[in-house]
């Protein structure tokens, strides 16, 4: 098992005529992922490496029955994309594009709730099911099928962890990059859910960064509801207040969104925090043995 | 980005909301010609994107013309310090003059993006002029919270509880918090703002609302839309290697008193870079996200920021390749290398799309460089050349 994507998932990506998205799909496609259409509104009937383009999503879902798409739609367009997707009736969308306004996206999310469709990112690497599935920009060749569980709200940290747990011959149930947008679909709380029901999932790998109150909350729902080891980074313990580091959502503002409260309520809650990111897959290693 | 409350009261009025008369002059020379247009008296109004600008006394009250002078002259150039602004302090480049207004009482509003529910907020208060963090803690029945759909804004009844809320002895028009509510929402919906703040909303003896002070950001990502905030920034204000690499679609931000300039792919990844520099105890010289889409072109340029950067003893390029491909960045640190002179230890570690391609790159042009295989050994590496040890 595992969870949101595996080998039968059947891909669209929106934006597929675009450089990026033409890349990445090939090494989605090359990973082993069901790559069925490509959508871009204006460009229907053309082909790239074979994989047939339509003007909409609605089309594209019809003729392969397709329940995912990952968006590579400029920032400008990306909202929308996200809005067409939802209405066409995708069952999960994976919103690679960063950059898209925030208004744009409070839109899009709301429209995704509406339709009852999962929505992940946007600003995020996507999700891979290690050995299975590959919907995003994550380097395939670090993935192993494997125990751990990874949420994160970077991308290149995500990296990191799987790279090490993939060495430590741990490996990767599923790995979900849920983005570092203030505004987002999937959260930290949505994936342990999932990860929690998930019998492939034996532990997690949680990396979060400065800015918002999300890994407090997580906190303490990890301490009410979620019985596998949890190990956790959290990035900007060195970010000065005041300064937008980067993504969107990472910000110290005032008193609220610094590392320390979020470090201290993942302690609180028996989550084991490392200092470096380097250490995380020593330290879900070391927990995963406690336990066996 | 952050507007000065000069900016946001012009969007304000613009929307419809009453504010007050109020001209900006950024050189006490003005003060005769600005105060022709008002009448006091004044009060004189430091313009820096800090809070605590009353208590640091940079706010001050002007029966007369000599004392507007005055305050102009003595505000104008100082260097602001509150607890919002760190050790540096800001410098005060403009100064809002703006016309005092009798005020009965004093409310609270905003509206901002609330990252827990992905929806708008808005956030009333009927203590005006305090710290609403503080207020939230101590009284929050004092505050009342009222989650909007973006699409619809804040309707008609959702005003009228507001304004039950604020005005219970109708010591003032509906009418007129319907109006402000109002003008706020669009204000902040059609400026792509992620918080519009107004605190304090002064109720004047004669019933009406009037902003007389104005918080207000705007979300970066909105900016391929907006033009006119171009006009926002004051090239005084802006760090100039920030202003460079912005031009550059490089992420960069300067933190002072560290050695180590860092190159990274990913916000996070270059957030966790630096913390794992300073758990060598190293100090990095900035945060620089080189982002997902860079050309070999940008990678240049953020290696010609780093290397003017005096401050900086040793340089440590991390990328673990995902969207952003190994080859692309040392196609542009090579590249770099060609027209920059580097006269500092330079590490260089990368890992993921591409890698063995970058790789080679790296290691066929001679480049003098150090490689390392992990953040942890790059890390330490940089921290070490920093310190002159290699």
């Amino acid at each position: 098992m595992s969870i949101l994507v595996d080998a039968n998932t059947k891909l669209i990506c929106q934006g597929l005529t675009g450089s990026a998205g033409s890349f990445h799909a090939r090494q989605c496609a090359e990973y082993g992922t069901q790559l069925v259409a490509g959508v871009t509104p204006g460009k229907g009937g053309q082909e790239v490496d074979g994989v047939p383009v339509y003007d909409s999503v609605a089309e594209a879902r019809e003729k392969h029955q397709a329940n995912a798409t990952m968006i590579f739609v400029p920032a400008p367009f990306a909202g929308a994309a996200v809005e067409e997707a939802a209405e066409a009736g995708v069952e999960l969308i994976v919103c690679i594009t960063e950059g898209i306004p925030q208004r744009d996206m409070m839109l899009a999310r709301k429209k995704a709730l509406e339709c009852g469709t999962t929505l992940i990112g946007p600003n995020c690497p996507g999700v891979i099911t290690s050995g299975e599935c590959k919907i995003g920009i994550m380097p395939g060749y670090i993935h192993q099928k494997g125990r751990v569980g990874v949420v994160s709200r970077s991308g290149t940290l995500t990296y990191e962890a799987v790279w090490q747990t993939t060495q430590l011959d741990l490996g990767q149930s599923t790995c979900v990059g849920i983005g570092g947008d203030p505004v987002h679909g999937l959260g930290f709380i949505d994936v342990l859910e999932l990860f929690q029901q998930d019998e492939q999932t034996e532990g997690c790998i949680l990396i979060g960064e400065i800015g918002g109150s999300e890994e407090e909350r997580t906190a303490q729902w990890i301490q009410d509801n979620f019985d596998k080891p949890v190990a956790a980074f959290i990035a900007g313990r060195t970010a000065p207040p005041g300064r937008r580091m980067g993504h969107a959502g990472a910000i110290v503002s005032g008193s609220s969104g610094g590392a320390e409260s979020k470090v201290a309520a993942l302690e609180a809650a028996g989550v084991k925090v490392c200092s470096s990111p380097a250490d995380l897959g020593n330290t879900i290693k070391g927990l995963l043995s406690e336990r066996a | 980005m952050e507007l000065h409350e000069y900016q946001a009261k012009n969007l304000f009025a613009k929307a419809g909301m009453r504010t007050q008369k109020g001209v900006v002059i950024d050189d006490a020379a003005q003060c005769d010609s600005a105060l022709a247009e008002l009448s006091l008296p004044i009060v004189v109004k430091a313009q820096v994107h800090a809070g605590g600008r009353g208590k640091a006394g940079a706010i001050k009250f002007s029966q007369t013309a000599d004392e507007v002078r005055t305050h102009a002259t003595n505000i104008l150039g100082m260097t602001l310090k509150t607890k919002q602004t760190g050790n540096a302090g800001l410098t005060v480049h403009r100064v809002l003059l703006a016309q005092a207004c009798d005020i009965a009482s004093e409310l609270y509003v905003s509206v901002l993006t609330d990252r827990e529910t992905g929806q708008p907020v808005l956030i009333a208060s009927r203590g005006g002029g305090m710290d609403i963090e503080e207020t939230a803690a101590s009284d929050p029945d004092a505050i009342l919270k009222l989650q909007l759909d973006p699409g619809v804004g804040i309707p008609d009844d959702e005003s009228r509880r507001v304004h039950a809320f604020w005005c219970p002895d109708n010591a003032f028009p509906e009418q007129e918090t319907l109006t402000l509510l109002s003008a706020l929402y669009r204000t902040y919906f059609d400026n792509d703002a992620s918080m519009v703040e107004i605190n304090p909303v002064a109720v004047t003896p004669e019933g009406e609302l009037v902003a007389i002070d104005a918080k207000m950001s705007v979300d970066d990502n909105a900016r391929f839309r907006h033009p006119e905030w171009d006009a926002f920034e004051l090239d005084e204000e802006q760090d100039a290697r920030e202003r460079e690499a912005a031009q550059y679609g490089l992420s960069y931000i300067k933190v002072g008193e560290g050695s180590i300039g860092c190159m990274v792919n990913g916000a996070g990844l270059a957030m966790a870079t630096m913390d794992v520099i300073t758990l060598f105890d190293a100090r990095p010289a900035n945060f620089l996200d080189v982002g997902g889409g860079a050309t070999a072109e940008n990678v240049t340029a953020a290696f010609r920021i780093l290397a003017g950067d005096p401050d900086v003893k040793a340089i440590l390029v991390n990328i673990f390749g995902g969207i952003m491909r190994c080859d692309v960045i040392a196609e542009g640190v090579l590249a770099a290398l060609r027209s920059v002179e580097l006269d500092v230890p330079l590490i260089v570690r990368l890992e993921g799309t591409n890698v063995e391609e970058g790789r080679r790159m790296i290691a066929e042009s001679g480049l003098k460089c150090q490689t390392a295989s992990d953040l942890t050994e790059a890390a330490r590496l940089a921290a070490e050349a920093s310190r002159g040890g290699c």
